[in-house]
């Protein structure tokens, strides 16, 4: 089941790839290869966030075996969004870089999903969740916050509210507000403990 | 050394350019119909009205005016990355979905303040006037730019024929209005119809024409047949596309864009490298077909035909 996951989700880079170097982009293919590389960040992140309240309403709970690796997956397509804005996009022109960085709220909102992300990335590991032990949860609750940059990212970039960007927000929406039900839930405190 | 024509390919089994154009929106017509031996028929039948319709050669273009040596982006980059958001928010969504948009029969209606209003079949509109090439630059606000060969008339032409009274400061435009052949129009990402309007010097400036063609062509739908605007110093959602109405008023018109997010963009949208747009700069665009970024150019290139209209104005006030 693992590998059919992993196949799955690293599909859509493959096929960006393909359809990269058959000329299958548009009059702008720089645009193109972003824009899906960010979206499917962007996805995958929602979906890593979708697998505790699928667990905790159906019970099946060995879907967090892929918790970690959705995660990554949307860490490198992030990455590689990153990468092509850096180097293909604004061609390493740092001057340019670094002020739209401060400057665009939309940028800004990115940078910093992408940056939340890091940390999270580098103490996915099991050395790193025996090492950390409840401080893990606590700082893997970034994600949290890092997804709604995302969205923010997302929704302040197109000219007109409306559409696949407006979905991903309301669809973060609910899964935070899940997060949030359940915690309040009057039972909640005698069961178990809240969980990331 | 003779070069011989291969016998077995006729002229008839090359792919026409209309439908090689189109092939998207052919595809999506043609995957109801059997394929094969019945899609040859189905072909025919539907290659000539859109030659006639969508890209019929224009005769008689005289004049050629040049404002750029850049390299020409192609009729593929023209035609398949729009915006026209009356078919669709996605970049190719024009090129798919505009051949629903019938443009024939035409009218444009031209009132308000002038001594002539009439409605013009978009024949007769155009008549009297001598066609000439425009190549100008086109820069969208959103950062990318084209080196465009379009076919047209100076605006001046046609906004004189009407006869505009002393009343007439500004000109108002409209696009079709008709949802059930413009899908876009189902949501309410702008206001519909698209409204744009210019100053009346600006709508008489020789730069600005009404364009009817491309390429030496009519128009494409998704480029905004059967006539559009094109003011090249603007950004480029200024030059409103397939204009049912022209009006002479006396006050400044609300427009499509500024209507919906009036902090990001104002009436003028001039080009400006030194006036970002709140979210993004616009101090360097990407030229279609080229990768990296090149500097904007103030008014796009064309200051030292427009700046004077502006002279005294602070450019950061009336974005």
């Amino acid at each position: 089941m693992k590998p059919f996951v992993f196949v799955l989700a690293l599909a859509p880079g493959l096929w960006l790839l393909f359809r990269t170097l058959t000329g299958r982009l548009s009059a702008n293919p720089i645009e193109d290869v972003t824009l899906v590389t960010g979206i499917w960040a962007l996805r995958l992140l929602l979906v890593t966030l979708a697998i505790t309240p699928l667990r905790r309403l159906t019970g099946w709970n060995q879907i967090i075996q892929y918790r970690r690796m959705l995660g990554l997956f949307a860490f490198s397509y992030a990455t590689v969004h990153l990468l092509i804005y850096v180097i293909l996009d604004q061609g390493l022109a740092f001057e340019y870089i670094l002020p739209d960085i401060v400057k665009r709220p939309y940028i800004t909102a990115g940078m910093t999903a992408f940056v939340l992300m890091i940390p999270l990335a580098v103490t996915s590991t099991r050395g790193w969740i025996r090492r950390l032990g409840r401080r893990w949860q606590l700082l893997h609750r970034l994600v949290y916050v890092s997804a709604i940059a995302a969205c923010l990212h997302f929704l302040w970039k197109v000219k007109v509210m409306i559409g696949e960007p407006v979905y991903y927000a309301l669809i973060l929406a609910a899964l935070l507000g899940f997060r949030l039900l359940w915690r309040l839930r009057p039972t909640s405190k005698a069961r178990q403990p809240a969980q990331a | 050394m003779i070069i011989k024509r291969p016998a077995d390919v006729r002229p008839s089994e090359i792919t026409d350019e209309q439908l090689y154009l189109r092939r998207r929106e052919f595809i999506r017509l043609a995957g109801g119909a059997a394929l094969g031996a019945a899609a040859v028929p189905f072909a025919g039948g539907w290659t000539s009205p859109l030659s006639a319709e969508g890209q019929s050669p224009l005769a008689g273009i005289k004049e050629k005016v040049v404002t750029t040596d850049e390299k020409l982006n192609s009729i593929e980059e023209i035609t398949g990355y729009n915006n026209f958001y009356e078919f669709g928010l996605g970049k190719d969504d024009p090129q798919r979905y505009a051949g629903r948009m019938k443009t024939s029969p035409w009218k444009v209606k031209i009132d308000g303040h002038c001594a002539k209003p009439a409605e013009y079949l978009i024949e007769d509109l155009i008549k009297p006037f001598q066609l000439e090439e425009r190549i100008y630059r086109l820069r969208c606000v959103e950062a990318w730019s084209m080196v465009i060969p379009w076919v047209g008339i100076p605006l001046s032409s046609i906004l004189k024929r009407a006869e505009p009274t002393g009343k007439a400061t500004f000109v108002e435009f409209q696009t079709l209005l008709r949802p059930s052949e413009m899908p876009g129009q189902a949501s309410d990402s702008l206001r519909w119809p698209y409204q744009e309007g210019l100053r009346m010097d600006e709508a008489m400036h020789p730069l600005t024409i009404a364009a009817v063609g491309l390429y030496g062509k009519t128009l494409m739908n998704q480029n905004g047949a059967p006539i559009r605007l094109v003011v090249p110093w603007k950004y480029g959602f200024k030059s409103i596309k397939s204009i049912v109405r022209i009006r002479f008023v006396d006050k400044m018109p609300t427009t499509a864009w500024s209507e919906a997010t009036p902090s990001e963009y104002g009436f003028y949208s001039n080009v400006n490298p030194e006036v970002d747009h709140p979210r993004w700069t616009q101090a360097r665009e990407r030229r279609i077909g080229e990768f990296g970024r090149r500097p904007t150019q103030m008014f796009n290139g064309y200051g030292d035909q427009v700046a004077s209209m502006y002279a005294g104005m602070d450019l950061k006030k009336y974005y």
